[in-house]
This record gives C-alpha cells, sequence and structure tokens, in this order.
C-alpha cells in the first residue's frame, strides 16, 4: 500500500504551470503585504510612544487630562512637586516643570500647516530624558529666544534648520541645535526655555512636572501623596503608561482599518487560490486516476494537493513579507488624534509579526485548497481514468 | 450575434471558475467603493463648506483662544454681513468611545450663518430663552436616544468638570451632506462659568470666529484686512475660507488618507491577478478549439474578440453587483462607525469609477490571452488536445 505522494510532485507541478503560480502567488503577496504592514504601523506607532517614557520617571498632570496640551498645573501646585522625598536629588530636585504647546509650521513636502508640539522645560529637563544627544548645535540657553529641534520635526518641516529663525508668540526663536531622541515621541517635539515660552504665550500656569524617583517602587508613595492633599488635584502617572495611552486611539484606528482591509482582500486572495487549484485539478484528473490506480489512498491525495495550495501561499507570504520589509525604511508622520499633534513613527518588523504574517498566508492557502483537494481525493478510479 | 453565443457558452463551461471570479470581482469593487467612500467621508466637512463663510483663528495655532472684544473691530470690516463665534467643549459623554463635538457658541448668530442646520421655530424659541440649553443634531439624537427636555451631563476634558445642559430640541441637516453630529450650546453659559468656576482659562475669549462676507469673490481680501487688524497684537490671527480651514484638518491626517488611497488601489490589482489567472487558463484550455476556429476560417480578430468579449463580460457583470451592493454595505458600515463620520455617503463618481475600474480589470486581464490566442498556430494548436 502506497500512502505518501512525494512533496517533489506538488512543487514540480507549481513549477510546470509558473504563469499561474506567479499571478496567483502575487495576489497573496499583495493581501500579505497589506496585513503585515499594518500590524507593523501599529507595532511602530506603539515602540514610539513606549519607548519615549523611562520607567523610574514620573509625569505629574491636573487631575483629569489625559494629555499635557489640555492639563494646566498652577505655579502654586509646582512649587510642591519638587519637595516630596520621593524625588530623587543630585544637588537639586530631579524635577522639571514644564510647559507644552502646539504652534502650526508647515510641512516640507506637502507646504499644509499641521500642528508641532512645543515644550519649555527647566535646564534639568534635558537630563530627565537620558535617550536624547544634540546630534547638531548647541544647547538652549535659559531665559533665551534659543530652541532646539527634534530629528522628525527637521525631517518633515521645512525652515527649522539650525541658524534659522520661527517666528510664533509674538517674538522671533532662533533655531541653535537638533537633537537625536532615538526613535522616541520627542523626535516630533520643539524644545525651549520653559520661563521665556510661558512670558511669550503670556500662559501662567504648567502643563506637567516631570520627576525623576527615587527608585521606580516608590511611585505608590508619590501618588498617595498627591491623592491626600485636596489642595493639588494633580494626578502622577509612570511615564511609559502615560505615553501608551496617548496611542490608543491612534493605534485602534489602524488595527480596525488594517485588518479589515486585510480581512475583506483575503477573501479575494483565497478566491484566486481556489480557482487556481480548481483548474489544477481539473486538468489532471487522468493523472490522479492514474495515482489512485497505482495504490495511493485518497488521504494521500487530499494531503498532495493541499501541500500544492500550501507551497502557493507560503510563496505569496514570503514574498509578501519581502514587500513589508522594505517599509521599514519609510517614516510615517501624522496628527495624533489624542495629542492633535504631529507625531512620526516607522513601520517595525518584528520576529512575531514575520510569523503572523506567515500563518496568515498558509491559512488562505488551506482554505482556498480544501474544496478543490477534497474534490480530487473524491474522484471514482475509472471514470478519472476515462478522461485521459 | 454568433459570437454572442459562443460567448455565453464559454461563460458557462466551468460554472464553478465562473462563479468563483464573478466573487471575487465583487469583493473587490466593493472594496473599492466602501474605501473610496471613506476616503469621501474624510473630505465632507470642506466638501460642504460654504464660500460666503470665513474662520478667523489665532495665528499661533487652533488651540491658542482670541479675545471676544476682536469681534467688534471685525464687524466694522468693509464686506463683513455678520460675525460669530464658536469654541470647542470637547466634552465626554459617559465613556470617551461616545465622541461627538460639542461647540460653544452665540446662538443667535450662529444659526443664521449656518441656515443648513434647520431648526424648528419652537426649538429656535427654546435654544435661545434658556442659557443651559443645548441643541443636538438628528445623528447623534438617534445614535444616544436624546429627546427633547432630557438632561444631559458631560465630563469636561478642555473645561474640567462635570456640565449639565438640557436638549432644547434637535436639528435637521438641509443637504445631504450637512453634519448632524454635532452638539451646540451658549458660549455666554460657558464664559460665566469659566469665571465662576476659576477655571485656568482666560474669560472672555474664543476659540474662533465665524465670518461671513456679503460676497463670496471677495472672500480673500476681507479676510486679510481682518488679519491686518490685529498684526504685531497680542492676538495675531489667521482668517482663511471655512473650506480651507476644513482641508487642514484633513491634511493632519493626510499620511493615513493616502494610504487608504493606494491601498484601494492595491485591491484592484490583486483581482486583477486572479482574473488574468482565470483568463489564461481557460484560454490554454481551449487551444484546440481557438485552432479549429481558425481552420474553419475565422480570422484572428475573431478569437481574440472571444477572449475579449468573455472576459469583459464576466468583469463588468461583477463590477455592477459590487457597485449595487456598496449602497447596503456602506450604509451599514456608516452606522456602526457611529459619529465618527458625521457624513458617510457614496458618491456618485465612486460609482462610476467602481465600473470603469472592473472593466478595465477585464480588458487587461484579456490582453495576454487574447493575443496568444489570435496568434495560435493552426497545425501546433489542432495537435494539442
Amino acid at each position: 500500500m502506497l500512502t505518501q505522494i512525494p512533496l517533489s510532485y506538488s512543487i514540480r507541478n507549481l513549477w510546470v504551470r509558473r504563469v499561474t503560480t506567479l499571478l496567483t502567488a502575487s495576489g497573496m503577496a499583495l493581501v500579505v503585504f497589506v496585513f503585515a504592514t499594518a500590524l507593523m504601523l501599529d507595532a511602530g506607532l506603539k515602540q514610539t510612544l513606549v519607548s519615549t517614557g523611562e520607567p523610574d520617571n514620573v509625569i505629574v498632570v491636573r487631575k483629569g487630562s489625559g494629555t499635557e496640551v489640555q492639563s494646566a498645573v498652577s505655579r502654586q501646585q509646582a512649587a510642591v512637586v519638587p519637595t516630596f522625598p520621593e524625588v530623587a536629588v543630585i544637588d537639586e530636585p530631579l524635577a522639571s516643570r514644564e510647559v507644552v504647546m502646539l504652534i502650526s509650521l508647515p510641512k516640507k513636502q506637502s507646504g499644509t500647516m499641521s500642528n508641532v508640539m512645543i515644550r519649555g522645560m527647566e535646564p534639568v529637563g534635558v537630563s530627565l530624558r537620558r535617550k536624547v544627544r544634540l546630534t547638531e548645535g548647541r544647547m538652549f540657553r535659559t531665559g533665551s529666544n534659543e530652541i532646539i529641534v527634534g530629528k522628525s520635526v527637521r525631517a518633515q518641516f521645512s525652515g527649522v534648520s539650525v541658524g534659522e529663525q520661527i517666528s510664533f508668540g509674538g517674538r522671533d526663536w532662533l533655531v541653535v541645535g537638533a537633537f537625536d531622541a532615538q526613535k522616541s515621541g520627542f523626535d516630533s517635539e520643539i524644545w525651549g526655555d520653559v520661563d521665556s515660552l510661558m512670558q511669550s504665550f503670556r500662559r501662567n500656569a504648567y502643563s506637567s512636572v516631570i520627576v525623576r524617583l527615587t527608585d521606580p517602587a516608590s511611585f505608590a508613595g508619590l501618588e498617595a501623596r498627591l491623592n491626600d492633599d485636596p489642595r493639588l488635584s494633580l494626578a502622577a502617572r509612570r511615564e511609559p503608561d502615560f505615553y501608551a495611552d496617548q496611542s490608543a486611539g491612534l493605534s485602534r484606528f489602524i488595527q480596525i482599518l488594517g485588518l479589515t482591509l486585510a480581512g475583506i482582500f483575503s477573501v479575494g486572495a483565497v478566491i484566486g487560490a481556489m480557482i487556481t487549484m480548481q483548474a489544477a485539478v481539473a486538468n489532471r484528473t487522468a493523472e490522479i486516476g492514474t495515482l489512485r490506480a497505482l495504490g495511493f489512498q485518497r488521504q494521500a491525495i487530499l494531503v498532495t494537493f493541499l501541500a500544492e495550495a500550501v507551497w502557493l501561499s507560503l510563496i505569496g507570504g514570503v514574498a509578501g513579507l519581502i514587500l513589508a520589509s522594505g517599509m521599514q525604511y519609510i517614516e510615517f508622520s501624522t496628527t495624533n488624534f489624542q495629542s492633535f499633534a504631529e507625531l512620526a513613527f516607522g513601520f517595525e518588523l518584528s520576529l512575531g509579526i514575520a510569523l503572523l504574517s506567515l500563518l496568515f498566508a498558509l491559512l488562505m492557502g488551506m482554505v482556498g485548497g480544501m474544496m478543490p483537494a477534497y474534490r480530487a481525493a473524491r474522484m471514482n478510479i475509472i471514470e478519472a481514468l476515462r478522461c485521459a | 450575434m454568433l459570437m454572442g453565443r459562443l460567448l455565453l457558452r464559454n461563460i458557462f463551461r466551468h460554472p464553478g471558475r465562473t462563479f468563483l471570479t464573478f466573487l471575487g470581482l465583487l469583493i473587490a469593487t466593493l472594496a473599492f467603493g466602501l474605501l473610496s467612500t471613506v476616503v469621501t467621508a474624510w473630505y465632507a466637512g470642506a466638501e460642504n463648506a460654504s464660500p460666503s463663510r470665513l474662520i478667523t483663528r489665532n495665528a499661533i495655532s487652533l488651540v491658542f483662544p482670541l479675545p471676544i472684544a476682536q469681534s467688534e473691530r471685525i464687524r466694522q470690516v468693509d464686506g463683513v454681513k455678520r460675525v460669530s463665534w464658536v469654541t470647542w467643549f470637547g466634552g465626554i459623554y459617559q465613556e470617551p468611545r461616545n465622541f461627538f463635538p460639542q461647540f460653544a457658541v452665540d446662538p443667535e448668530s450662529y444659526l443664521a450663518a449656518y441656515p443648513e442646520y434647520l431648526v424648528s421655530d419652537d426649538v429656535r424659541a427654546a435654544f435661545f430663552r434658556d442659557r443651559r440649553a443645548a441643541l443636538v443634531g438628528r445623528k447623534i439624537a438617534n445614535q444616544f436616544g436624546f429627546k427633547p427636555g432630557d438632561l444631559l451631563t458631560l465630563k469636561g476634558q478642555v473645561f474640567p468638570g462635570n456640565w449639565e445642559f438640557i436638549i432644547a430640541g434637535i436639528y435637521d441637516g438641509r443637504d445631504l451632506g450637512t453634519d448632524t453630529a454635532q452638539m451646540f450650546l451658549h458660549w455666554n453659559y460657558l464664559n460665566e462659568e469659566i469665571k465662576r468656576r476659576g477655571l485656568p482659562r482666560a474669560g472672555d475669549t474664543t476659540g474662533a470666529f465665524v465670518v461671513e462676507v456679503h460676497d463670496p469673490f471677495r472672500g480673500a481680501e476681507v479676510g486679510l484686512q481682518i488679519d491686518g487688524l490685529f498684526r504685531n497684537s497680542a492676538h495675531e490671527t489667521l482668517t482663511e475660507t471655512e473650506q480651507s480651514f476644513q482641508l487642514s484638518f484633513v491634511a493632519m491626517t493626510e499620511a493615513i488618507v493616502l494610504a487608504i488611497q493606494i491601498v484601494s488601489y492595491v485591491v484592484i490589482l490583486i483581482i486583477m491577478a486572479v482574473m488574468a489567472n482565470t483568463m489564461a487558463m481557460s484560454a490554454r484550455e481551449r487551444t484546440a478549439e481557438y485552432a479549429t476556429l481558425k481552420a474553419l476560417g475565422f480570422s484572428p480578430g475573431f478569437v481574440a474578440g472571444l477572449v475579449f468579449g468573455e472576459s469583459l463580460l464576466l468583469a463588468t457583470l461583477g463590477g455592477l453587483a459590487g457597485l449595487l451592493l456598496t449602497f447596503p454595505v456602506a450604509a451599514l458600515f456608516g452606522s456602526a462607525l457611529g459619529t465618527f463620520f458625521p457624513v458617510f455617503q457614496v458618491a456618485q463618481a465612486t460609482s462610476l469609477l467602481q465600473l470603469v475600474l472592473a472593466m478595465l480589470v477585464g480588458l487587461v486581464a484579456a490582453l495576454v490571452p487574447a493575443i496568444r490566442s489570435a496568434r495560435i498556430g493552426i497545425v501546433s494548436g489542432l495537435r494539442t488536445i
């Protein structure tokens, strides 16, 4: 009794019908491409916002406000926070009172205006962000009208190179430096001195206070201290949590859109695979009859044709992944609904996404190949042989 | 005539395959239609903007308010018919996912500037009378079951605290594209509460002015004059037509719109691959037949016509079915998304494009098989049985 047909039979059959194989596989490749890029974009967004926060940093904002732009912390309130014992001290408390606002700047590519986040901070604020490195020029000076710009702001917006001036808030601001925040959200920000910015925007309140904890575990103590003081009405969040929440809306949108699309497209690709396999079975009726007459079991026929569909989808899946991996070199920039400011992020290909995409391709092949393979296996030997 | 009969017979030779190809085309056309409708919905605000309305906002960015006193000076500009103002309230109804926009407005002048919001005289009077009254659009009224007289509590995001409003009534849209997923409240009430509650936000300010002009053709000129009034002041303004104001919102998310547009054409490419595959397979199977036809004296053009005709017929049928199905599916999709897209309508241009693209798929898919079939050598073709 012969139970197994060699795998090479399936592969050779695909090679014989090169054009058909190519067309079907490229249809699948496009579907896998869409599927993978949607997941990659979502992963890139999360990675950008999660890496923005540092585990031992805490951000203090007004109770109930989800973003720094909406928050307001009065000078009295802000003065209390650095005195808490949970805040690390190196000569001075590691706490930066900051103000965050939005300004419109023209984008390089389209010339249209988009919102950019501008952050005023105390000198200690820069050292609270360990990832940030100056790549060009120098740091802004306290009390001056100097600003430094993030890497993505430089790439996406015009008129913000080192040495150029931009005007907002009734003043001209001189770009004196550019920084790289290693793909975190700070790359999409402009930084300057907090007092100069508040003065020119006529603001009395800070947006947030950023503090470094003596030890990440002391967060609960700080939180309790804020809650116990009714004068404060402030809320503390760990930075990684705070920034993860910022991405929730946009992330959900990308996921729903991407996966709905991949879902609809996969139906098209499954149909393509089905047509191809159906034709393969129809063309080889006599061959199937011969195989059965030689003693191969129905099951072996089923597995063979299913294997052929799976190989086909695997070719498509790998091709789609290769296409998608090329997207890693592209930067995506759009307005984050929650913060209302431009945010740049990339496509992030992880092993998990690669495996998931291949699995998705295999599933399409299986679904598309199942019916034709079943039909092939059910063929009557004598009638099949008569077709020759 | 003969060609027509041959075409029909050929199409139904492999009913299973024909049906699958038809289904594939239907789904692709449907997907394209839905994606185009999403893009159209994105631009709905700009599409329905009135050319006689200008929006004046803070030149730094929209989040900075303007002092209400500026309205007096704007009104004196030559060519200005009416000035109203609007502030983004940004409250949450029960849960963040129940999103709908709320605006604090000056009721009389705002409703006069927006004649496309249809409000009955009773509702209008009730809205004007009570300072805590709110006017809601038909779409959100249906979604959340709001009725006149209901008490509505919003949790303020921009203006912290709980805010209670009484629904004075519901407004309808004059056109299909009118946004009825908004809520309006009294700017006066908001302003007083800001002062009374001591909120960290300057009183007597507004987010933007709505300026109605007498002559839409002079809009740009009036806008420049308004901005000139406040140049070098503490509150410089930026005035643009309502349309370009709306487009600036679209521009913020243009990367997403672009991605959707690219993807909607990718789906056409996918179905083109599927369809080309079907046609290539059919043509290869019929090599002997086509050779026979040629041996009988039919021209290569006739054979090519057969392949083209079959492909085009199938593609058009699938495209038409997809086109018709787009309407109910879009309606379903629109109601599932709720207020995310205030206006979700299939545009006529979308339907037309669907049909044209489906036929294009049919033509391109048949190109190579048709040429190959027309060139079949009679002798070698007859040999392949």
